[in-house]
């Protein structure tokens, strides 16, 4: 049954636009999976090498600054230089945006991994806050807070196949779950590898980490790299399909919110911030009709801090726990979230 | 030239209010290892305070600070007590979280409570500014350097010569020894909470005046206080102050000679540099604390 | 019955004129010794004679003020504790043996963490050659969790294992590490007579796989039983350094024991 919740989950999800009728729900639907892409990449951080990074919205809004710059074209002058850059094609915006937030993503590494705790933490906040002043100050470039509008959408396609662009709702839908699927898979494997393994034993215990060989430097850089790009194809995915983006892209509260997802759902566990980006995708909806946005603010600052003193390991370990302690297993007294996905092949 | 004196004047009154702000945070940090991220809100709420006391209930201008920061404290010792207490010896990263939550619930809340739009609190000193030579300066500047430099003195004297700073230092040292050394550690720590909050509200009462109080005004405070703490080190109550000036000079140059855009990202800037070349700030000695 | 025994020693690990100070206070002063190719030595010394400083700094976990350390002819002087470990030096600890919240099993696939050549780019497209190879570092792993002994507590956490399979899997994590000399760091500090035999036993499969080891331990009547050669440090000096026999018999180690009471010996 566990083994094939995934694949149900997706046939799921993948049905959904064939019969869901409310086109606001869907594109509610559409945002909230790229906030979960922008979870699961946080959580590559948080989780697995449990640095807290908040500033991880930067690499989000960078993706989506780059990508659309790529594909709507600029000309900016640098010390007296001028450079202008033509329009390419909406695709190869969101790999630059990639390419360019993975770099960010080494930088920030390599530069914040030499301190860490608050320090990270605090360095990462700087990262992201200097972003938003610049895009909001080289208005030559980003539009400052007049905002880039035009954004194309995505073209997908090859010559021999014919080109399809994405305007809709549900086109762009399935471009969001297939990313999540891959993201995914992605995840799954490289924590199922030395790499991921090499990095939960540095949030276990750097020092023996250490001792049987495990780089500090390389494998905190490499989430870093690995953590930003994916944060920056969430982003370029945003603004292909909102088409606008403005400064506010790099909203502090946008951070908190991908953290908010990630620890509700569960830190460090791979279907965590699946479970948590829906709930908190969702719930502004389902909200927005009893309460202003205040005071759902309210409700998820409180529910922040009622899932710490409550379930501090996040809803999908707890569920995972109450279903082995239903099934009798004598691993019941495990904290699933932070035993390694391999431990259950360890049989084998 | 002229210029530069200006610039450098506005930073010193500046600098005062960053240092209460820097050393409120550090305070909390060295005591009780704790990230506050509510600091920015109690810093929003002594603003928010001094608009209530001194122009809805229009009492003396004075009075309302005091109230302000005693209303800081007040709120500073909630917190404590409900969040932190209960989690006493969790790691850092738990505590975070309950901060950025607290913070959270604080900015929404007074978003709720006093709406969006901007208030702004009238000063009763004389409008026309003191002028020294080229430079000139607003009365209600100068005031708000001298309370801030009385409070830094206020608190200096009592971590330095009290009984109360005594242990608070204790505790600093090393919390296991001053509770076996008959320290009340928990109450120390509420106290450490409660003074840091106070100083963040201070500061707040002391620039609402000067600008204008909105329920975001917290976010930047937050981020600045962050700035100047790691500028002078986590944890170094005399490294804040100096951070605190330091960082506000960073500002004036930054915004007078490059872009006023550009002057909030001074500090983090800063930050990043810092951390890249002496990572335990520029102050990082042994004696952290007074 | 060692490997070495059968020609002439070859050095692999050499402390030469290695000083250790923190602030004013030395630590170890002019530390000098040398463990030859699958020999067992073993330090010891009362506390807070610099075994586990020494430790450190062989490990290279901590800088020497002076002097070197040798591996297999290579300087270790710079070098971080992965690098060190990655030269087939890999030590223990006394405390933090083990990931206590990862499977015993996990545990040891961690420190096979050497032991795969694993491209990113194969690892996340899963091409066949990392396939392969994280299949074999599973065989890997329940043969060292065998050789160990507590192969029949894989799926249990590391920290929920009993004190005595916690420092085995100690030494599995290390085994993983594929050294050649092996450090230990009192790893029968704490257990009960028959933890500690079955620890001996395990000593003495691995020697007998050509395993250098360097031990530090407190129990006397281990050491003198299973050490080819014992360095007595006292104060962060070596005061002698011989045979079992030659150790027992030296009035300067009888001083030092005695001034600290003895425990075992």
């Amino acid at each position: 049954m566990k083994r094939l919740l995934p694949y149900i989950a997706v046939a799921f999800f993948a049905s959904v636009p064939l019969w869901l009728q409310d086109q606001y729900f869907l594109h509610t639907l559409v945002v909230t999976g790229i906030f979960v892409i922008a979870a699961m990449s946080l959580n590559l951080l948080l989780g697995y090498t449990g640095q807290l990074s908040l500033g991880h919205v930067a690499f989000f809004g960078i993706g989506a600054y780059v990508s659309a710059l790529t594909s709507l074209g600029f000309s900016v002058e640098i010390f007296g230089l001028q450079i202008t850059h033509e329009p390419w094609p909406a695709v190869i915006g969101v790999l630059f945006g990639t390419i360019v937030a993975g770099l960010c993503g080494y930088v920030i590494g390599k530069l914040a991994f030499r301190v860490r705790g608050a320090y990270f933490v605090i360095v990462t906040i700087s990262f992201a806050e200097v972003v938003r002043l610049v895009s909001l100050n080289w208005v030559e470039l980003t539009n400052g807070p007049l905002a880039l509008p035009g954004i194309p959408p995505l073209t997908l396609g090859f010559e021999w196949t014919g080109y399809a662009t994405l305007w809709g709702k549900a086109q762009n839908y399935y471009v969001v779950l297939a990313t999540i699927v891959l993201a995914y898979i992605l995840i799954k494997r490289l924590v199922n590898s030395p790499y991921g393994r090499a990095m939960i034993a540095l949030r276990e215990n750097e020092t023996l980490a250490v001792s049987v060989g495990i780089s500090v430097t390389k494998y905190l850089v490499l989430a870093a790299v690995l953590s930003g790009a994916m944060a920056g194809v969430a982003g370029g995915l945003y603004a292909h399909y909102i088409q606008i983006i403005d400064p506010m892209i790099f909203m502090f509260l946008n951070t908190v919110t991908m953290v908010i997802m990630v620890i509700t759902g569960g830190k460090g566990t791979l279907a965590g911030p699946l479970v948590g980006g829906l709930i908190f995708g969702i719930a502004p909806v389902v909200l927005r009709s009893y309460v202003g946005p205040e005071v759902q603010w309210i409700l998820y600052g409180l529910l922040m801090i009622l899932i710490v003193f409550v379930l501090p390991q996040g809803i999908v370990p707890a569920i995972e726990r109450w279903f082995t302690r239903k099934g009798g297993s004598a691993s019941a007294s495990k904290p699933a979230g932070l035993v390694l996905e391999s431990s259950k092949g360890a049989r084998s | 030239m002229d210029q530069l004196f200006q610039h450098l004047v506005n930073a010193l009154i500046m600098g005062g209010t960053y240092a209460l702000l820097g050393i409120g945070l550090t305070l909390i940090f060295g005591i009780m290892r704790i990230v506050n991220f509510t600091h920015g809100e109690l810093y929003a709420l002594g603003a928010y305070m001094m608009y209530f006391f001194a122009t809805v209930l229009g009492l003396n201008f004075f009075v309302a600070i005091a109230f302000a920061i005693v209303a800081g404290m007040a709120m500073g010792s909630v917190i404590e007590f409900t969040l932190l207490r209960p989690k006493r010896g969790a790691d850092i990263d738990t505590t975070m979280l309950l901060m950025i939550g607290a913070w959270i619930v604080m900015q929404n809340a007074e978003h709720l409570i006093w709406g969006g739009i901007a208030k702004s609190i009238p000063s009763p000193l004389p409008e026309a500014p003191l002028v020294i030579g080229p430079v000139s300066i607003s009365w209600l500047r100068v005031m708000v350097l001298v309370v801030s430099v009385v409070l830094i003195a206020a608190t200096y004297f009592l971590i330095n010569r009290t009984k109360l700073g005594k242990a608070m230092r204790a505790t600093f040292q090393d919390g296991g020894t001053a509770a076996l050394m008959g320290v009340n550690v928990n109450a120390i720590y509420t106290t450490t909470f409660a003074l840091g909050s106070g100083l963040g509200a201070a500061a707040g009462a002391l620039l609402g005046p000067v600008f204008v109080v909105t329920p975001t005004m917290g976010d930047l405070a937050s981020l600045k206080a962050f700035a100047i703490v790691i500028l002078g080190g986590l944890g170094n109550i005399t490294g804040a102050a100096i951070g605190g000036f330091m960082l506000a000079v960073a500002e004036e140059i930054g915004a007078g000679y490059i872009s006023s855009g550009y002057r909030d990202a001074m500090g983090f800037l800063i930050i990043i540099i810092v951390l890249l070349f002496k990572p335990t700030g520029l102050f990082a000695r042994s004696e952290r604390i007074g | 019955m060692t490997v070495a025994a059968t020609g002439a020693p070859r050095p692999i690990l050499a402390i030469e004129h290695v000083a250790v100070h923190f602030g004013g206070l030395i630590a170890i002063s002019d530390m000098n010794f040398v463990v030859n190719e699958g020999e067992l030595v073993s330090l010891i010394g009362p506390n807070g004679a610099g075994k586990t400083t020494a430790f450190n700094v062989i490990t290279g976990f901590l800088k020497p003020t002076k002097g070197q350390v040798t591996f297999k002819g290579q300087s270790l002087n710079g070098l971080k504790p992965h690098e060190v470990t990655s030269l087939g030096l890999v030590r223990t600890f006394q405390r933090t043996s083990v990931f206590e919240k990862i499977s015993v099993f996990d545990n040891v696939l961690i420190g096979l963490h050497r032991r795969t050549s694993a491209s990113l780019f194969g690892t996340i497209f899963g091409l066949p050659r990392e396939r392969r190879q994280e299949k074999a570092l599973r065989e890997e792993a329940w043969e060292i969790l065998r050789l160990v002994g507590i192969e029949h507590q894989a799926d249990e956490l590391g920290g929920s294992l009993p004190y005595g399979d916690q420092r085995l899997l100690g030494v599995a994590l290390a085994l993983a590490a594929n050294p050649s000399a092996l450090l230990l760091d009192e790893p029968v500090s704490g257990m009960n007579a028959s933890e500690t035999g079955r620890f001996v036993a395990l000593l003495n499969k691995l020697r007998a796989n050509g395993k250098t080891i360097l031990l530090v331990e407190h129990d006397m009547p281990m050491v003198m039983g299973i050490s080819d050669r014992i360095v007595v440090l006292n104060y962060g000096r070596i005061i002698a350094n011989g045979t079992p026999k030659e150790i027992q018999n030296d009035p300067d180690v009888i001083q030092a024991y005695l001034g600290q009471g003895v425990k075992h010996a």
